[in-house]
């Protein structure tokens, strides 16, 4: 267990909330698993504002997968009201919803998902070629969200020569490249030891300082407690939503 | 997403699993190999038979009981064929004198030219003609003279030699005047044929020309057909020629109106045309071989896609959640597929044109490269990654993002 006190009060701001990032209304989700249908959703409502740092919490089976990915555009509602940056998600194509997730979603995985045959600078560039980014500008750009992450010197190694809390390092240089709107983190300490987790979460709230949009889902308590606001999910409604003293 | 970015990917992939890629690059240059080696032999053949088959001269054509080429009926048919005797023969050239050269031919293969203490081998071919055979099978006179009418009249034992033999059997040594000895019989030598060149097996060089009359006097009558040469005055008479000369052939053969014609007539131009047919069949059988050896590496290829797509769930679903678009993964596997059909179709085409080439080299014809062939071939193996690498490409364009992230 990795105390409270690990990230000390003092250096601990909290950033005025700026424009409205994320807007959820009545959202439901549905899935038909053979005869029988899962409420994953039943109706949840959120604002997310730039320079808010949220968790979102619950228990397996609460949901919070679902809302993640659906935050993350990877998934539609199947009914309600998911607004962008002022614009409507949930009737969107597949290919407005892979720009989305390109320019205004950065994703930071537990099992960090980064391509095995490339090295750091190769994912970490990936994203900007999606975007149609030139070369020089894309590799100044990768470089630059590496050293930020303290990675400087190992942007030739591949993942599986790199340590753990290495590769969630490039993960996020990965999700920051871009310079999306949110990141969006699913259990990003799950597979890390106690020790790099609390590496991560010092790493998550210098972005946050730096003028970053960070969701975490988890479903540890400690983790949740880094962030200013927590969520919490139960059986696909909206439990509590609290400010962290 | 850059081209190049997809071109990069694509090779990168590739070169992970070399095994397999080479596989599959090789089910596709098989297929291409089989049409390219052929084509390219048979374009060969083809520049060949223009230059090569030219053994008539212009505008002539040849009567003779067998055909040049035959695939079709049976044999024993031209075999019961009377033979075209000398009085046949010689009464046709008597009643062809006044329209066409008419050049009476026999000969017989397998002999051995005797000058003192030096011989050929055994292979040279005695040709029994008259003094039109020159003109008739496009020969020049080095030195000395043509037979003469009269040579061939009175059946004189005078010969040409075919330039193989003089170096043979005269090396720097004066030939002309000094007697040969084949197979027991004396010629004097009386002129010397300029070289023509090899083609298609046949040495046209390694002769010995003597008249008609005398071979048939040594070697008997009634021992062959003989094979009559019709050259008409020009390229327009022609036809009308040909026409006369298969009247004239009936008369001298005496065949009743109903009877079909007891011979044959053949041209230049009725030789290439039996060739292109043949070779036309042939190539026809190596498209249909090289299409059926494409299908199935088409096969292969889709396989190996869709291998690679299962294999590759995961990095799909990480590029989509990064923002990859459906056209984006599409593009990515199609182009893998392409970059593994070319680059057996490049391989096919090497192979192809190495063994077509070579086959042709050792036959003695022309060494060519079929373009036309090879673009199309190419083209082909575009179009099987592209039709049979499209249905994997689109399984991984359309996988779910969160299932394929989800996939271990």
């Amino acid at each position: 267990m990795i105390p409270p006190t690990a990230t000390p009060a003092a250096t601990r701001i909290t950033r005025p909330p700026g424009a409205l990032v994320i807007e959820i209304e009545g959202v439901t989700k549905l899935y038909k698993m053979g005869a029988e249908t899962i409420h994953a959703l039943r109706g949840v409502s959120l604002k997310i504002h730039r320079n808010e740092y949220l968790a979102i919490m619950g228990p397996s089976g609460s949901g919070k997968s679902t809302l993640m990915n659906m935050l993350g555009c990877l998934d539609t509602p199947t009914a309600g009201r998911y607004e962008f940056n002022r614009k409507n998600v949930a009737t969107m194509g597949d290919d407005e919803l892979a720009d989305i997730r390109n320019r205004e979603i950065g994703f930071v995985f537990q099992t960090f998902n980064l391509l095995p045959r490339s090295d750091a600078l190769h994912n970490v560039e990936l994203p900007l070629i999606y975007a149609g980014l030139g070369k020089s500008g894309r590799l100044d750009k990768a470089r630059r969200a590496l050293e930020n992450v303290g990675l400087g010197q190992r942007m030739g190694h591949k993942p599986n020569e790199l340590s753990g809390g290495q590769r969630q390092r490039v993960a996020i240089a990965r999700a920051l490249v871009n310079d999306p709107s949110i990141i969006l983190a699913d259990e990003p300490t799950g597979n890390l030891d106690s020790k790099t987790g609390e590496e991560i979460m010092a790493l998550f709230e210098q972005l946050y300082a730096q003028g970053n949009t960070i969701i975490v889902v988890t479903h540890e308590e400690d983790i949740a407690r880094h962030a200013r606001r927590i969520v919490r999910l139960r059986d696909g409604l909206i439990e509590s939503d609290k400010p962290v003293e | 997403m850059l081209i190049r970015e997809i071109l990069r990917l694509a090779f990168s992939s590739l070169a992970a699993n070399k095994l397999r890629s080479a596989l599959t690059v090789l089910g596709i240059a098989v297929g291409v190999f089989s049409v390219i080696g052929v084509m390219t032999f048979i374009n060969g053949m083809r520049d060949s038979i223009e230059t090569g088959l030219n053994v008539l001269g212009a505008n002539s054509f040849q009567i003779t009981k067998f055909p040049p080429i035959n695939f079709s009926d049976p044999g024993t048919r031209f075999r019961n064929r009377r033979d075209i005797n000398y009085p046949m023969a010689d009464r046709f050239k008597e009643l062809m004198a006044d329209s066409a050269k008419v050049s009476l031919q026999i000969n017989r293969g397998g002999m051995t030219v005797n000058v003192r203490d030096r011989k050929t081998n055994p292979n040279v071919r005695l040709i029994g003609t008259d003094e039109n055979y020159i003109t008739a099978f496009n020969f020049d006179v080095a030195a000395g003279r043509n037979l003469g009418a009269d040579d061939v009249e009175f059946g004189r034992p005078v010969c040409l030699l075919g330039d193989d033999v003089a170096t043979k059997v005269f090396p720097g040594e004066e030939a002309l005047g000094q007697l040969v000895r084949i197979n027991g019989q004396n010629y004097t030598v009386v002129g010397l044929l300029a070289r023509k060149g090899t083609s298609f097996g046949n040495n046209p060089d390694n002769t010995v020309v003597t008249p008609i009359t005398r071979f048939l006097a040594t070697y008997g009558r009634s021992f062959r057909s003989i094979n009559l040469n019709v050259q008409a005055s020009n390229q327009t008479e022609l036809p009308a020629t040909q026409e006369r000369a298969v009247g004239m052939m009936r008369l001298v053969r005496a065949l009743a109106p109903e009877d079909p014609n007891d011979f044959e007539t053949f041209s230049n131009e009725s030789l290439i045309d039996a060739f292109n047919s043949i070779a036309d069949i042939v190539a026809a059988g190596a498209l249909v071989i090289s299409a059926i050896a494409l299908l199935a590496s088409g096969v292969g290829v889709m396989n190996i896609m869709l291998v690679s797509v299962t294999e590759r769930t995961k990095e799909i679903g990480i590029r989509k959640s990064i923002g990859a678009r459906k056209r984006s993964i599409l593009l990515q596997f199609l182009s893998e597929a392409v970059a593994l059909s070319l680059i057996g179709g490049v391989a096919g085409v090497a192979i192809g044109v190495t063994g077509g080439n070579l086959v042709a080299f050792l036959l003695n014809t022309a060494v060519t490269f079929p373009w036309l062939w090879t673009g199309i071939g190419l083209a082909v193996c575009g179009g099987i990654g592209v039709g049979f690498g499209l249905y994997p490409a689109w399984k991984a364009a359309s996988l779910d993002p969160i299932e394929a992230l989800r996939y271990e």
